[in-house]
């Protein structure tokens, strides 16, 4: 979904020299007491993105977040919105809004009220007011619902009427913390959709957090992931997820198998890496800028490793083991096999036989191999 | 880990207690009693809710209809002093004599009508006056750090400690001629002659306001504090300022606490006695002053009971309102 976003304007701004990033987070840092939530955090985020941060609970996305918002001060860097240095200045006074993840409605007003109430604060005049809570109600599809309170709705229509509310401002930043958290899965992958079209058609910056690696998947242009108040690494969701730069990072996303080797070979064009734990030479397709010698991981997906029960030719990317446990999801297996060495390595294979009895079964022993483009190596 | 483990407490406790109710319920008499609620299709859960029910009837309701009973009787130089209900006349007849002469003497007579509605009035001052001093306090409370909040929900509660006479007589050391606050004026040499502030009105709002602050100031704190902070944060950013945010979504979002905590400061000021008796004047005219009058100087048992009902009947409005609006904010 992304990569056809950026495909077809071919925008990548983050890409361009040339382009003015529209928030900028410069050297942002973050203290509570002795406690660090957000550390030296440089971040340029451009107009029209949808950009998420995504990180385990504690790693300090929501604080980051909520400083952008004006809801905590910094303790040391800055922050510009579209040129604008934000320090000192009010939540009132920004030209941000937010949507709260518990949606933070006002019990005692209705639906229109509560959209209403952001414009009414800017002593919008009543006709234009009427006109503009209409369009939010139609985009959100609650036109029926105005009157209600918030207590009367469903979570989904709450959810609703929060994002209703913190987009009829038209801000330049829209900021959502864990927006469809409160939602069962089904309706929760519905409204990711719809959150995407919704940003799109309404051209306003966003910046999601998240915890769910998927929702950060599904939504964004670009993620940058966080750890222990660090952004560890940006990239577009193809970039997160293909070429991880650390091994936080090809752990968080997704699910990877992790081998620690030694660099055997290093040329301009493949790597050689001698492991125990593999249990075979790895080979990669491309040239590193490492000693010999030198500690380094590879990470190969589940996805990219098959399984055969002959010895497919070549010494390398092939390595062996039993089947120590399998999880039939319908459309995919998920294999779990001991190697050699005793590490455990997950492998998933699509289904592609209909007989249960051709495919490969528990402790079987198997032999698993993979291309020398799959693996990733990783020196942190 | 046993599955026992897993009972909440209250379940374990039931449990816990089954031997022990098994050998209670099977003694004779309760054996007796059991039986005969089964066959009247009492069950156990009637039992335990009728119970303050008969609390109520016999601590409330039956001493309520003697004091009906007394406000229909005439006075008499008698012991009681008040003449009976029912009688046997000739020894054939019973007679009942229904006097209502009480409560018709009571709306003839000004006395009663004005100390009625100087009552409300007094009443109605002070729940404002508390309103208006306990919201801040409240509101303080609710917002600050959970150390200082217990430390000032301690404050609020400390004067229930000691009798609420003797802070009243303390209000009586503090505002009299040469009491605290004139002596001290006196002597830094603001005044030259005390103020006169005792057995005044304004002594007994003093006495009121001071004895029923708490009463409002807890029940707005319990709503203040529950409310959740993030409505505030979300005012803000939508661009409403802090003093505007107050009056557009802490104030409306408190009104259950404020109607709580005014009645529950105007309903007992009506009928409140010893303030007005100990620290207003002559001209302090309220009704639970008038009732004591009834009752101990003038002797006269059945106007001081119908002044009594009447009282009651003028307090069922705010109390139901009362009702009313807690239980909406139960649902």
């Amino acid at each position: 979904m992304a990569e056809a976003r950026s495909g077809v304007q071919t925008l990548e701004p983050w890409n361009d020299p040339d382009a003015k990033p529209y928030i900028r987070i410069q050297n942002v840092s973050k203290k509570f007491g002795d406690f660090v939530a957000v550390n030296n955090v440089s971040l340029d985020i451009y107009q029209n993105e949808l950009f998420c941060l995504l990180g385990g609970s504690g790693c300090g996305k929501s604080t980051l977040l909520r400083m952008l918002a004006g809801f905590e001060n910094l303790t040391n860097g800055n922050i510009f919105i579209d040129g604008v240095d934000m320090v000192g200045i009010p939540p009132y006074d920004r030209p941000a809004n937010m949507m709260f993840q518990s949606y933070a409605l006002f019990p005692h007003m209705t639906v229109e009220g509560n959209i209403a109430f952001g414009l009414k604060q800017d002593r919008v005049p009543k006709t234009e007011i009427n006109k503009r809570v209409k369009e939010m109600l139609d985009l959100v599809q609650l036109g029926p619902f105005a009157k209600r309170r918030p207590h009367q709705l469903s979570g989904g229509q709450r959810q609703r009427v929060a994002l209703a509310r913190a987009l009829v401002k038209q801000p330049k930043v829209l900021l959502l913390d864990e927006p469809l958290g409160a939602l069962d899965k089904k309706l929760r992958e519905e409204t990711q959709f719809e959150l995407v079209n919704i940003q799109e058609g309404s051209g306003v910056t966003f910046i999601v957090v998240t915890h769910d690696q998927e929702e950060a998947m599904t939504l964004s242009t670009r993620i940058g992931v966080m750890d222990k108040g660090e952004i560890v690494q940006v990239g577009t969701p193809t970039e997160i997820y293909e070429y991880p730069d650390s091994r936080f990072v090809a752990d968080f996303i997704g699910s990877v198998n992790m081998f620690e080797g030694r660099i055997i070979e290093d040329e301009a064009d493949h790597v050689r890496i001698a492991s125990d734990e593999a249990g075979c030479n790895l080979f990669i397709d491309h040239g590193l800028s490492t000693t010999p010698g030198a500690k380094v991981w590879v990470a190969v997906r589940p996805e990219k490793i098959s399984l055969s029960r002959e010895k497919p030719n070549g010494e390398e990317n092939c390595t062996t083991g039993r089947v120590d446990e399998i999880a039939y999801l319908g459309n995919l297996s998920v294999y779990r096999v001991e190697l050699e060495s005793g590490k455990q390595m997950r492998v998933t294979m699509p289904n592609l036989v209909r007989d249960a009895a051709e495919r490969i079964t528990w402790d079987e022993r198997v032999y698993a191999t993979w291309q020398p483009s799959s693996g990733v190596v990783l020196t942190r | 880990m046993s599955r026992k483990a897993y009972l909440p407490l209250g379940e374990r406790i039931t449990k816990g207690a089954e031997p022990l109710s098994r050998v209670v319920w099977g003694l004779p008499p309760m054996r007796w009693f059991r039986i005969a609620a089964h066959r009247m299709g009492i069950q156990g859960r009637t039992g335990v809710i009728a119970l303050p029910y008969l609390w109520l009837l016999l601590f409330f309701l039956v001493p309520f209809i003697f004091v009906l009973k007394i406000s229909l009787a005439e006075a008499a130089i008698a012991m009681p002093p008040y003449s009976a209900l029912i009688e046997w006349a000739e020894d054939t007849y019973l007679t009942v004599r229904v006097n209502v002469a009480n409560f018709l003497f009571l709306i003839e007579d000004d006395l009663y009508w004005k100390a009625y509605l100087n009552s409300a009035k007094v009443a109605l001052i002070s729940t404002i006056l508390c309103l208006l001093i306990g919201y801040p306090m409240a509101y303080g409370m609710a917002r600050a750090t959970s150390a200082t909040r217990n430390v000032m929900l301690m404050l609020v509660i400390l004067p229930f400690w000691t009798s609420f006479l003797l802070r009243v007589y303390a209000w009586i050391g503090i505002l009299k001629n040469n009491g605290l606050i004139n002596n001290i004026l006196l002597s830094v040499g603001i005044i030259d002659e005390p103020i006169v502030m005792m057995q005044t009105n304004f002594a007994v709002y003093i006495g009121i306001v001071y004895s029923y602050l708490p009463f409002m100031i807890l029940p707005l704190y319990a709503n203040l504090e529950r409310m959740d902070m993030t409505l505030l944060e979300a005012a803000a950013d939508l661009g409403c300022r802090p003093t505007k945010a107050f009056f557009t979504i802490t104030l409306p979002l408190s009104i259950p606490g404020i109607i709580a905590g005014s009645l529950l400061v105007f309903i007992p000021a009506v009928g409140e006695f010893v303030i007005p008796a100990l620290l207003g004047g002559p001209d302090t005219l309220m009704i639970g002053r008038v009732l004591w009058d009834e009752f101990f100087a003038n002797r006269d048992w059945p106007v001081a009971s119908a002044v009594a009902i009447a009282v009651l009947l003028l307090l069922v409005i705010p109390i139901m309102f009362f009702q009313r609006s807690q239980m909406k904010e139960a649902s």
